[in-house]
C-alpha cells in the first residue's frame, strides 16, 4: 500500500468535480445559518457526525469489500432529499470516471456498468480507495475530510470569509475527524458480518430540507 | 398483568395483532397489554379497526424497555394513535430507557400508525427504535413526532431511529440524536439549529411507484420529498408541538 496514494485521492485537486458543491452552505449562509467562522464550525461539526458519519462508513464498506448494490441502496434509504441523492449520484459518476483513469479495476468497471448515471459517491469512494491498494480507513478519511472540507472552502467564496479563518475551522475538528472515521470503520467491520442494516444512519434535517430549498432556486452559485 | 419491575427498571411488551374479519372488517385477534403499557380497542371504522396505546405516558423512566409490536396481516387494515403524549423521564435505574417500535404489514394490507407526541423531559436518557418491514403492495402512513424538553427546560438525551424495509430491501433509514452528550452540532445550522420539535410523517402506498410525489417546501423548515421508492417523507422543524403538528397534518391532507 502506498501512504502517498491517500494524498492524491483526498487531494482537493484529484478531477473529481467536488470544488462545484458547497455541502449545503450555500442554503445555509442564504438563510443565515452561516455567518462566520464560528457557525461554519458548528455546521460543519453537525454536518460531521451526521452525513459524515454516514459516508465514511459507506466508503469504508465498500473498502473492505461489501456489495456496493447493497451499500448503494443503504445510501438511498439514508437520503431522502431527492436533490441531494441527485448530487451524490452526480459526485460519484465523476468521481468514477477520475478513479478508473487513474486505477483501473475491474470492480470500478462493473459498478459503472450497473449504475451508468453513477452511485452514491461514498461507495465510488470506497471502492476507488480499494482500487489504489488503500484500505477503509483511508477511505472513511477521506469521506470524513470532505464532509466539511467542502462547505469550508465554499463558505470562503460565499461570505469572503478569510480563509486562514476557513483552514482553523478544519484544524479545530481535526480530533473528532479521527474519531468519527474509526467509528465508521467500526461500524463497516460490523456490517461485514451483520449486513448493511448495520451502518449508521445519522441524519440532519435542517442539510435535507436546505437542499430541497436550493434546488428550487433560479441562480446560485454551487450545484449543491 | 404486571410488567417485571427491577433494579434495572422496567420491561413491558404489548402486542397488536390485526386480520381481516372475512367481512369486509378487520378483526384484533392479539391485544395484549402488559405493566405500564396498555392497548385497548376504540370504535372502527369501515374496514379500518382502531386501537389506543394508553399509559404509556408515565414513562419510560431510565432502565425501563417498552416494547409494542403491531402486526398487519395481508388486507388488514389499522389505525394506532395513543390517549396522550409520551414522556422520556429521568428515573432512579441507572442507565438510559429503551423503547422499541415493531411493525409489520403484509400484501394490500394498510396501518396508520398515528401516536402523540414524545417529549424528552430533562435528565431523561431514551434510545427510541422503530422498525417497519412491509410487504409488497402495503400502504403505510406513520407519524413520529418529537418535543426536545417541557416549556421552558433544557431537553433530556433522545436518539431515536426509524427503519423502514420494503420487501426486504431499505426504503428509509433515519437516526437523530439530540440532548446533552448527542454528537456535536446537533443543534447547530446543520441540524436542529435551535428547534425544539421535530416531526417525520411517512406515506408509503404503491401508486407512488409509478407517480411519485414532486417534491416541495412547506415552509422555511419542512420539505416533502419522494423517496427512492414508493414512499413520500415529510421533514419538519418546529419551535412547538402545535406547529409541528399543523404542518404535519397539512402536508398530509395534500396527499390526499
Amino acid at each position: 500500500m502506498s501512504r502517498a496514494a491517500l494524498l492524491v485521492l483526498a487531494d482537493g485537486r484529484f478531477p473529481a468535480g467536488g470544488h462545484a458543491h458547497s455541502g449545503g452552505a450555500e442554503a445555509a449562509v442564504k438563510a443565515g445559518r452561516i455567518t462566520g467562522a464560528g457557525s461554519l464550525e458548528e455546521f460543519c461539526r453537525g454536518r460531521l457526525h451526521t452525513t459524515g458519519l454516514v459516508s465514511a462508513s459507506l466508503a469504508a464498506g465498500a473498502a473492505l469489500g461489501l456489495d456496493p448494490v447493497e451499500l448503494d441502496g443503504a445510501a438511498d434509504a439514508r437520503t431522502p432529499s431527492p436533490a441531494l441523492r441527485v448530487a451524490a449520484r452526480k459526485l460519484g459518476r465523476q468521481l468514477m470516471r477520475a478513479a478508473r483513469a487513474t486505477w483501473p479495476s475491474p470492480e470500478l468497471d462493473a459498478l459503472a456498468q450497473e449504475f451508468p448515471k453513477g452511485a452514491h459517491q461514498p461507495v465510488v469512494l470506497g471502492l476507488a480507495a480499494r482500487a489504489a491498494g488503500l484500505g477503509a480507513e483511508d477511505a472513511a478519511y477521506c469521506a470524513v475530510y470532505e464532509s466539511v472540507s467542502g462547505p469550508a472552502s465554499a463558505t470562503v467564496r460565499l461570505l469572503s470569509l478569510d480563509p486562514f479563518d476557513a483552514t482553523g475551522v478544519l484544524a479545530r475538528l481535526t480530533p473528532e475527524l479521527d474519531r468519527v472515521a474509526r467509528q465508521a470503520v467500526e461500524a463497516a467491520r460490523c456490517a461485514v458480518g451483520g449486513g448493511v442494516a448495520a451502518l449508521p444512519a445519522a441524519s440532519a434535517p435542517l442539510l435535507e430540507i436546505g437542499a430541497e430549498a436550493h434546488a428550487a432556486w433560479a441562480v446560485r452559485l454551487f450545484a449543491s | 398483568m404486571a410488567g417485571a419491575v427491577g433494579v434495572a427498571g422496567v420491561r413491558a411488551v404489548a402486542r397488536i395483532g390485526a386480520r381481516p374479519d372475512g367481512r369486509g372488517g378487520t378483526a384484533l385477534p392479539t391485544l395484549e397489554s402488559q405493566g405500564p403499557l396498555a392497548v385497548r380497542r376504540t370504535r372502527a371504522s369501515g374496514s379500518e379497526a382502531k386501537v389506543m396505546l394508553v399509559g404509556a405516558m408515565s414513562g419510560p423512566l431510565g432502565g425501563d424497555h417498552f416494547t409494542v409490536t403491531a402486526d398487519v396481516a395481508d388486507g388488514a387494515s389499522l389505525h394506532v394513535g395513543s390517549a396522550a403524549a409520551t414522556i422520556a423521564l429521568p428515573g432512579q435505574a441507572k442507565g438510559e430507557a429503551r423503547y422499541d417500535v415493531r411493525l409489520s404489514v403484509g400484501e394490500d394490507g394498510e396501518l396508520r400508525w398515528l401516536p402523540e407526541q414524545l417529549i424528552s423531559a430533562n435528565g431523561s436518557e431514551l434510545y427510541l427504535t422503530t422498525r417497519v418491514a412491509l410487504a409488497p403492495g402495503a400502504r403505510l402512513t406513520l407519524r413520529e413526532e418529537q418535543v426536545l424538553g417541557r416549556a421552558n427546560e433544557e431537553p433530556g438525551r433522545l436518539t431515536s431511529r426509524l427503519t423502514v424495509l420494503l420487501d426486504g430491501r431499505p426504503l428509509l433509514d433515519q437516526e437523530l440524536s439530540s440532548g446533552p452528550g448527542a454528537p456535536g452540532g446537533w443543534d447547530g445550522p446543520a441540524v436542529l439549529a435551535g428547534h425544539r420539535a421535530l416531526g417525520q410523517l411517512l406515506v408509503v402506498r404503491p401508486e407512488f411507484a409509478r407517480q411519485p410525489v414532486e417534491p416541495r417546501l412547506l415552509g422555511p423548515y419542512a420539505a416533502l420529498t419522494p423517496l427512492a421508492g414508493p414512499g413520500a417523507l415529510v421533514t419538519a422543524l418546529a419551535p412547538d408541538a402545535l406547529h409541528l403538528r399543523r404542518t404535519l397534518d397539512e402536508a398530509l391532507r395534500s396527499l390526499g
